[in-house]
């Protein structure tokens, strides 16, 4: 301990320690001392050790239930000495039944399917306060509890119960020690006051107090800033419905108010009786020994078991007989009266007995509905007793239910007694305990019958989960020249072409056309926009209603097929929400929107790409222009993927050179973002890879030669491959800027990757600032990816820098030899334009989901970092052209 | 003095309820049966019908209001404020 610790150690004066003689503070030091050497031993056991121990204490408890229950009656002249004994016996016999074969050392529990282990770690050293009412049971069960789970207790009894408990804390010690248990693990303090538990409360080396007292320990204890267990005082509801079995009701409330003279805090204390069976449920009563009282006996009840001046009950009638109280009071009953009843109208101060009594005196309520009954529960249940127990009677599972929905108790104990319900295991299933804890209503922090677990720390130990993968693409590909030649094999009575009005022009329409079914009825839908908006989008499920489509074929580039993926959503789904659908998500598998699996209609999708290219017919995802927002919106779901992909080189013939470059480097955008993605697996990897080396080789021969029908052919089958990659793995970093730019300026998809492609691969091959936050990221691999790129590209380089660098001058190459604007500049964008802008575009980028997968983490000012990059880019392009460079 | 309260129009209810308390006769009764929730905006015009109404000596019964808004008047403690009838 350093000096200013021992300094701070020092000057740490527990607030009742100035009340406390100099001798009574080393004795309770003392204690604290021991037990916390006995704790930090304890530590070693292991479960074979302690569940031995706690057998044996139980055997003593059990064997000493008798004496310990005679002497707590002696000690605190409350309570019935023959039901002490039943409750000394819970507490060792019920209590072990529930902890014999719980794990409470090391490992406790193991989820081996989510990877998760839970480690049990004792509290420590716990300072118990015990109460008069239940003294020697609430030793009993809080040793055995704390030996189960290794602490060390030291004992604060009731003052008027301290000799029973010491007592029972003896036996419990000297049976633990005897069988192992390190010594100094439980003591009881000796005559006990109020400044002593002050200062064990507040003792440095106390981890934990529990509290079974009344209201000011328990306010004590949650005020000492330490850990705390506490308990509330109970005013339990009792609700007798019609439907009840009155004759058990009647019984089970006699055994539970009368037990132990009625201390227990659970026990009922106001009946409230539906008006039908009102009558005949007090003279069940009567005929079983209770006392029904007149008005004149109410008045004399309520000014005599109740303080007026407090509203609470008198503590000289806890715990005694009916007939002790009665003769007390001046009130004539028979000599073997059970219970005083006495009949309210209310609740409140001015209906003294709706009280809390812990005596066999019980309040009853004649109620005329249901609802009444149930608003005078809730009032019985607000008038101090929030959070502990009610009980219901009644054989109605809607208003069992309901009784449960609105009475805030942490124990509705349903057909049986109130008190010894509550205590658990012997009625009904709940956990065995001498602790009620009552939740906020109460003032606790749990609601729970304290048990083992709340005496432990649980250490949960999570190994790292591998999510499982996937690879999707659609199940049927047909690809080389002539492939669309395999729509016939799909029956169709009705099918709408979705295309632009080029491609109508130049035939490739009536090809699709004449390789449909001859049987099916053909509509063409064109959609006039390049980058259609909803509205085309409206037309189009227009269009599929009215004919009644049952396949639709989507021939064009990306934003045909994908307009046209989205009308078959709201064709086949009309009530879609297409602005929910398109929510932002971070992880697919957790996404909050569902799509729609109900569909009305349905339709088979086509796709004929004429683009090498977006790749969208076999892609997941449908892009849609909000042009009055500037911005793009994306749906992404498997849902959406085409049912048929048809890569036909002959509908790319005719793409004019500008087309083939812009589609051609989407395509190896898409192939290279997937290639480092951190969502890449060796499956999309082969294909990101071969489209990657297709796209190189074929590209500038397509782009020089368009008659070239090998590269024309290679390409679009790379654009496919690409697709199939992407699918799976995603983009990132660069689709989320071009897709911010594009939008904002107006600059077609393809255009805007090729400004950012090789900036991005340097950004991305660099050193993070950030690393991605993705458990799917398994160190850092972008830079070896890249180098990987290169050596398939056969490019040189000894070293994974120069191989990256040499990747980086290639792309450039190729760019230039597609005649690619190498800078935002060049595209006749002022810089005070591009200025402006700025905000916009970073923050449309960073909402962007397309980065999520980037191997790097994007910060907003790299972001900006990016786009002036490529703002000013390169101011002359570089003449060698890749052909030079050709290894393939 | 029986007024009808609509679950929709809640507020604006109590506020027309605040209006004929002068004319109530000593007790007011607030059909509250088709009320399956209350929302802060009633409450708070509840608040203010029962100050008023306490001020000009007027009983306000609520009737029939179900026990979910019985328990939600208990906890921001109007129940003590009126009367209530099944």
């Amino acid at each position: 301990m350093s000096a200013i610790e021992t300094l701070h150690e020092e000057t740490l004066v527990p607030p009742a320690a100035e009340s406390l003689a100099a001798e009574r503070i080393a004795y309770l030091d003392s204690l604290v001392s021991q037990a916390k050497t006995a704790a930090a031993v304890f530590t070693q056991f292991t479960q074979e050790d302690v569940d031995r121990i706690v057998r044996a204490m139980v055997l003593a408890g059990l064997e000493n239930a008798q004496d310990l229950a005679r002497l707590a009656v002696e000690e605190t002249r409350i309570g019935v000495m023959e039901d002490k004994v039943i409750k000394n016996m819970v507490a060792s016999e019920f209590v072990y039944n529930f902890v014999k074969d719980k794990r409470t050392v090391g490992v406790i529990r193991e989820f081996p399917e989510r990877n998760l282990t839970e480690i049990a770690e004792p509290v420590g050293v716990l300072f118990s306060v015990t109460p008069i009412t239940n003294p020697t049971s609430t030793v009993l069960f809080k040793c055995i509890v704390a030996v189960k789970t290794r602490n060390a207790v030291i004992f604060g009894p009731h003052p008027r119960a301290w000799r029973c408990c010491a007592e029972a804390v003896r036996i419990m010690y000297e049976t633990a020690v005897k069988h192992g248990a390190p010594e100094g693990v439980f003591s009881c303090l000796e005559s006990p006051t109020i400044p002593d538990n002050a200062y064990l409360m507040h003792h440095k080396d106390v981890a934990m107090i529990d509290a079974t007292g009344g209201p000011g320990a328990v306010k004590a204890a949650y005020s000492s800033g330490k850990p705390a267990l506490g308990v509330g005082a109970g005013n339990t509801p009792v609700y007798i419905e019609k439907t009840a079995d009155l004759n058990t009701a009647v019984v089970d409330i006699i055994v539970s108010k009368t037990f132990d003279n009625g201390t227990i805090c659970a026990s009922e204390q106001t009946l409230v009786i539906d008006d039908e069976i009102f009558d005949s449920v007090l003279k069940k009563f009567a005929d079983l020994g209770a006392h029904i009282c007149g008005e004149k006996e109410t008045r004399l009840l309520e000014r005599t078991v109740i303080d007026p001046q407090t509203g609470f009950m008198q503590p000289l009638a806890v715990g005694q007989k009916a007939t002790d109280i009665a003769r007390f009071i001046g009130l004539e009953v028979e000599p073997n009266t059970k219970l005083l009843i006495a009949q309210i109208n209310g609740v409140g101060r001015e209906h003294p007995l709706s009280a809390e009594k812990l005596f066999p005196v019980l309040a009853v309520y004649r109620a005329r509905s249901v609802s009444e009954a149930l608003r005078v529960c809730i009032d019985v249940n607000h008038a101090g007793g929030l959070g502990h127990t009610a009980v219901i009677f009644s054989r109605n599972q809607d208003i069992i239910r309901k009784f449960g929905e609105v009475i805030n108790a942490g124990r509705i104990i349903v057909n049986s007694p109130g008190s010894i319900g509550a205590l658990g295991a012997v009625y009904n299933d709940l956990v065995p305990t001498f602790s009620f804890g009552c939740g906020t209503g109460g003032g606790n922090s749990t609601t729970d019958n304290v048990n083992i677990y709340h005496y432990l720390n649980i250490k949960r130990m999570a190994r790292r989960t591998q999510n499982h993968m996937w690879f999707r693409v659609p199940n049927q590909i047909y690809f080389n020249m002539n492939a669309v030649e395999n729509i016939r094999q799909f029956p169709s009575r009705s099918t709408i072409i979705v295309t632009n009005p080029a491609l109508e022009q130049i035939g490739h329409v009536d090809i699709v056309r004449r390789n449909l079914p001859p049987e099916t009825k053909v509509h063409v839908q064109v959609i006039p926009d390049a980058e259609p908006e909803m509205q085309v989008i409206l037309e189009g499920v227009k269009a599929l209603s009215f004919y009644k489509a049952d396949q639709i074929v989507a021939l064009g580039g990306g934003s045909v097929i994908d307009a046209a993926k989205i009308m078959k959503l709201k064709y086949e789904s009309p009530d879609a929400d297409l602005e929910e659908l398109a929510a932002p998500f971070l992880d697919l598998r957790k996404r909050v929107v569902e799509y729609p699996t109900e569909k009305t209609n349905r339709a088979r999708l086509i796709a004929v790409a004429t683009t090498s290219g977006t790749g969208s017919e076999v892609t997941p995802f449908a892009v849609l222009t909000d042009k009055a927002n500037g911005c793009k919106v994306t749906l992404a779901d498997y849902s959406l993927s085409p049912d048929v992909a048809i890569v036909d080189p002959q509908f790319v013939m005719s793409m004019p050179k500008g087309l083939t470059a812009d589609t051609g480097i989407d395509c190896l955008t898409h192939a290279l973002e997937a290639g480092v993605s951190n969502y890449a697996s060796p499956y999309t990897d082969s294909n990101a890879m071969q489209a990657i080396r297709l796209a190189f080789k074929y590209l500038p021969i397509a782009y020089e030669n368009p008659r070239d029908e090998e590269a024309r052919s290679m390409m679009h089958n790379a654009a496919c491959i690409a697709a199939m990659a992407f699918s799976n793995a995603s983009v990132g970093l660069n689709h989320a800027l071009a897709h911010s730019f594009g939008a904002r300026f107006g600059v077609a998809h393809g255009r805007a990757n090729a400004l950012f492609l090789p900036h991005v691969i340097a950004y991305n091959a660099a050193v993070p600032t950030k690393f991605m936050p993705s458990p799917y990221t398994q160190g850092y691999v972008a830079h070896k990816k890249y180098a990987t790129v290169a050596d398939l590209l056969g490019l040189s380089g000894h070293s994974i820098d120069e191989k990256v660098k040499n990747l980086i001058a290639v792309t450039e190459h190729l760019l230039d030899d597609l005649g690619f604007p190498r800078s935002i500049a060049e595209l006749g964008i002022s810089k005070e334009e591009f200025e402006r802008a700025m905000p916009e575009l970073v923050k449309n980028t960073f909402d962007d989901p397309a980065w999520r997968s980037n191997p790097r983490m994007p910060l907003m000012s790299e972001i900006a970092e990016l786009f002036w990059k490529a703002y000013y880019g390169r101011t002359r392009p570089v003449t060698t052209t890749i052909l030079e460079h050709q290894a393939l | 003095m029986l007024i009808n309260i609509d679950e929709k129009i809640a507020s604006s209810s109590l506020r027309e309820a605040r209006r004929k308390l002068d004319s109530a006769g000593g007790e007011l009764t607030l059909d509250f049966s088709s009320v399956c929730r209350v929302d802060a905006v009633t409450l708070f015009e509840l608040g203010n019908l029962a100050r008023i109404a306490g001020e000009k000596s007027v009983k306000v019964v609520l009737r029939g209001a179900n026990v979910d808004v019985y328990k939600v008047l208990k906890l921001t403690k109007l129940t003590q404020k009126f009367s209530f009838a099944n």
